[in-house]
């Protein structure tokens, strides 16, 4: 029988430094909370927001995939080897941290807040050579369809990484429902709701929730009413 | 009240030097850097740390941490992901609280 875990999007943790408020479904810097540490190799789920002309200042990371999906706005990229870029609602961005990069994230528009999605996976091998890409993502609106954002396969649609993982995003006409099929046994899906109402499998999920499912192959996903959501698909033992 | 003992080991100058600023600015731990194994080693030897955090670029990464577990089985080893404050301070706590 499948396991599932609720994440109410009121139960997160927020930290509020002023030029950012991030909203964070696992424990993140200063926000500690042992019964939300990851689920399998999802470790940060960050939901940000940037206020206009401020940013993250230059920091490293190692050992991380980092995947940055901009909701709103954008971000100017600069790190350790030598990417220069603006990326922006409609793409993603993914960092393999391996043995060590620098980078900063600005938002450039002095006028209007970025807000993005900040997730974090462990990898699947450490102290990999450091890689940067971001991509247009295609269909992007395609409706009541799985539209794949990341996967492991380079050659497979959306940015690739270091873990067993498959993303997707969706945006569902009101009562519309499909199936998620499981990519590989042993994985789990956590689904975050960026808009509207969900049901997974009996449960109401509303904006900004987050969901987990595991110990399962396949699952149905109802839309209440529009909605718009990212389902991640994680490996549970890595 | 004396600092908690933290040895970390990485042999990422940067990053190494980033964490150990995170760490000491909680003003309750002190770390110590080991940028190889072999001195990771003395240091075990000469300091008694409460935990220890493996963290980028660190030799047969694998068999060194098997080889910590063997020598100091009560030491938490951990090893350490993200390279910043994002996930340092958890996994403190998961280890020593």
């Amino acid at each position: 029988m499948a396991q599932t875990v609720l994440h109410k999007a009121n139960t997160r943790g927020v930290a509020d430094h002023g030029w950012l408020k991030s909203y964070q479904s696992f424990s993140f810097a200063g926000y500690y909370n042992p019964d939300r540490i990851n689920f399998g190799a999802l470790r940060v789920l960050n939901d940000d927001i940037v206020t206009g002309g401020m940013g993250f200042g230059e920091h490293p990371h190692d050992n991380m995939e980092i995947i940055s999906i901009p909701l709103e706005g954008e971000l100017q990229h600069k790190d350790s080897m030598g990417n220069v870029a603006t990326i922006k609602a409609g793409e993603i961005q993914v960092m393999s941290a391996g043995t060590g990069i620098f980078h900063s994230e600005y938002n450039s528009d002095k006028d209007n807040p970025a807000k993005f999605l900040q997730i974090w996976l462990f990898p699947n091998q450490r102290n990999v050579t450091p890689r940067y890409d971001q991509i247009l993502l295609e269909n992007q609106h395609k409706k009541n369809e799985f539209i794949q954002i990341l996967s492991p396969d380079k050659d497979d649609a959306g940015v690739w990484i270091y873990q067993n993982a498959w993303f997707n995003l969706a945006y569902f006409d009101a009562e519309n429902s499909r199936t998620y099929q499981l990519h590989q046994p042993g994985n789990g899906v956590y689904i975050f709701v960026l808009k509207g109402q969900i049901e997974v499998n009996g449960q109401l999920l509303e904006t900004r929730d987050g969901f987990g499912i595991w110990e399962t192959d396949a699952f149905d996903i109802k839309a209440v009413g529009d909605a718009e959501f990212l389902v991640m698909e994680v490996p549970m033992e890595f | 009240m004396s600092l908690i003992q933290i040895l970390i080991i990485g042999s990422n100058p940067p990053i190494m030097e980033t964490i150990e600023r995170l760490i000491n600015r909680e003003g309750i731990w002190k770390a110590t850097i080991a940028f190889s194994n072999d001195d990771a080693l003395e240091k075990l030897h000469s300091t008694n740390f409460k935990m220890v955090l493996l963290c980028a670029g660190i030799d047969q990464e694998k068999l060194f941490k098997e080889k910590l577990l063997k020598l100091y089985p009560n030491l938490p080893v951990i090893t350490h992901y993200g390279g910043g404050s994002g996930l340092l301070f958890a996994e403190i706590y998961q280890a020593i609280l």
